[in-house]
């Protein structure tokens, strides 16, 4: 099950040098902008969207980091911490190397982008009139980016304190490349086959949430449960930072979610107000669930709650009214408050909740929003089921199905083979130690005299 | 010379410390500590995942006293560290060999 470290290393350097020989290879061929036609750049939509990819690189740094490290024992923060730097480090290079253009890219049989937009060639200050004709492209290739270094992100929960950091990359830029690409290009790419088919899907529940979630479910069950789990008390260490996290994340989303307008403007704003208000009405649905069923109203709840239900309205954000986000958003918190209990059902140690908030809130938010979504919010969508287009929530069904399908059996190959390369796990001791010291030697917390 | 050991709630702490310093006794060390003996945990809750927490926060403290101050520092401390409930906690009286002050060298009750 290990690779041997020299092993590794010699594999290491492959890919590096690889990757290198792809750049060279891109910049040499020399990028030349089409000057036929270039149409021109708003700088209103153009400030929104730079802002919206900053707002959305703040999700995943700090927000996501502080999210998960406060939930994880204090010998795991760092590894939690390291491993969202990570991705925010690697999949930004492997987004403008190779992602940006499998996703979306001239599209092969509405499967997976080509090669053209390789090394980020044809990638320029102007336009693409297929994707975001007022912005400069390379604005909409970093706006793309920063979905795809969260997505990976995501599903560090569900293996959290029990991965080997080697396992951890290659895993993740194996599934980025393989799994993340391909989905955007179905979900977002011109040619891609559920863009075509007419499912509603405004800032990614499919592409992120659905994905990551449904990988978490795979990732969970093949590395199996933390040594002493259910017999051990492991609770949250620092949930100060949990809140703060969440709090980031819950800010970080309407760039996320508005930014997906790809303009600056009325659409903008209506995909912020619902936002902000599937937020809120999620907080409050969990908490109610919570006051109700268990006798107190918990922070750790509330912060759940608020993130579940940005997951929940984050398929509909551009194609809903402020009313229906209270629907999704209410119902949202509480089905995630109830979603949790599968890891139970199952038996299986989702450490962080990633199936219970992402898999089952994008897929409460996928559906309902072919209930509640209506062209008179956005024209460029879809009518749902309340404004007389039940067939909505079918095509709604398909691509859900085709992501959770999709993405369970990707998720699962790639961590057998990132297990036949270097094992998933570290050994029995590092992980008793903790991910800290036995992956990155290092403490979190270095108070007193003592060292512990 | 005696060792005065004592278990009590951590927010008596302050009292404790007044009452001996009215008393005239100079130094005293403090320690966190957890434990339990008749008093109840508490329940803390997680996602839904509920913990019963028993071990509770106290603070040790430790005391070096001569003989004869002995009766008066236990009382003292008695006196400041109660409540009346549960978890008020426990003091031990033990022997002590030697004490030597570490700047002086000096040994014995002069190092007291």
């Amino acid at each position: 099950m290990r690779g041997s470290g020299i092993g590794i290393q010699r594999r290491g350097l492959a890919c590096a040098l690889g990757l290198a020989a792809i750049a060279c290879l891109a910049s040499a061929a020399g990028a030349q902008e089409a000057a036929a036609a270039t149409p021109k750049v708003d700088t209103g939509d153009t400030a929104w969207m730079l802002t919206s990819s900053a707002l959305v690189l703040m999700m995943t740094i700090p927000g996501l980091a502080l999210f998960y490290g406060g939930l994880v024992r204090s010998q795991n923060v760092l590894s939690v911490l390291m491993q969202n730097f990570f991705c925010a480090a690697a999949i930004s290079i492997q987004w403008i190397l190779l992602g940006y253009t499998l996703a979306f890219g001239t599209s092969h049989g509405g499967l997976v982008g080509g090669l053209n937009f390789l090394g980020l060639d044809g990638v320029g200050q102007d336009p693409n009139a297929d994707y975001a004709g007022t912005i400069p492209h390379l604005a909409y290739m970093v706006y793309q980016g920063m979905f795809a270094v969260i997505t990976p992100a995501l599903i560090i929960g569900a293996y959290a304190e029990r991965i080997k950091f080697s396992a951890f990359a290659i895993f993740t830029l194996l599934w980025a490349t393989l799994i993340y690409d391909p989905l955007a290009h179905w979900v977002w790419g011109v040619g891609g086959w559920l863009r075509g088919m007419g499912a509603l899907d405004f800032a990614g529940g499919t592409v992120v949430h659905i994905s990551s979630g449904i990988s978490a479910f795979a990732a969970a069950m093949v590395i199996g449960k933390r040594l002493g789990h259910g017999r051990e008390p492991m609770p949250p260490h620092n949930l100060p930072f949990t809140v703060a996290g969440a709090a980031l994340l819950w800010v970080g989303w309407f760039g996320f979610n508005a930014g997906s307008a790809l303009t600056s403007g009325g659409l903008a704003a209506s995909a912020f107000v619902a936002t902000n208000t599937g937020a809120a009405a999620a907080t409050l649905g969990w908490m109610v669930a919570e006051w109700i069923t268990r006798g107190k109203p918990t922070v750790l709840g509330a912060a759940s709650g608020a993130v579940a239900g940005l997951v929940a309205i984050t398929p509909g954000s551009g194609f809903v009214t402020p009313m229906g986000a209270i629907a999704i958003g209410f119902s949202g918190g509480i089905v995630c408050f109830y979603g949790i209990r599968i890891k139970e059902m199952l038996d299986l140690d989702d450490a962080l909740d990633v199936v219970g908030v992402h898999c089952v809130g994008g897929t409460w938010g996928a559906i309902l929003t072919g209930v509640f979504a209506s062209k008179a919010v956005n024209s460029a969508g879809a009518d749902g089921l309340l404004y007389g287009n039940p067939g909505q929530v079918v095509t709604q069904l398909i691509g859900v199905v085709a992501t959770l399908v999709f993405c369970f059996v990707g998720a699962f190959i790639l961590l057998k083979v990132t297990d036949a390369l270097v094992g998933l796990r570290p050994d029995e001791e590092e992980e008793l130690t903790g991910l800290d010291l036995s992956q990155h030697s290092e403490r979190a917390y270095v108070l007193g005299a003592m060292p512990e | 010379m005696k060792k005065v050991e004592a278990i009590i709630k951590p927010f008596k702490l302050d009292e404790v410390k007044e009452s001996l310093s009215s008393i005239g006794t100079q130094g005293l060390t403090v320690t966190e500590v957890k434990g339990f003996g008749r008093q109840k945990g508490h329940t803390e809750l997680y996602r839904g995942a509920e913990y019963v927490v028993d071990f509770l926060p106290k603070v040790k403290l430790e005391i070096i006293v001569s003989d004869e101050n002995v009766a008066r520092v236990v009382e003292t401390i008695e006196k400041a560290a109660k409540t009346g409930r549960i978890g008020d906690g426990k003091i031990f009286v033990l022997p002590v060999e030697e004490i030597v002050r570490i700047r002086t060298g000096e040994r014995g009750s002069e190092a007291l």
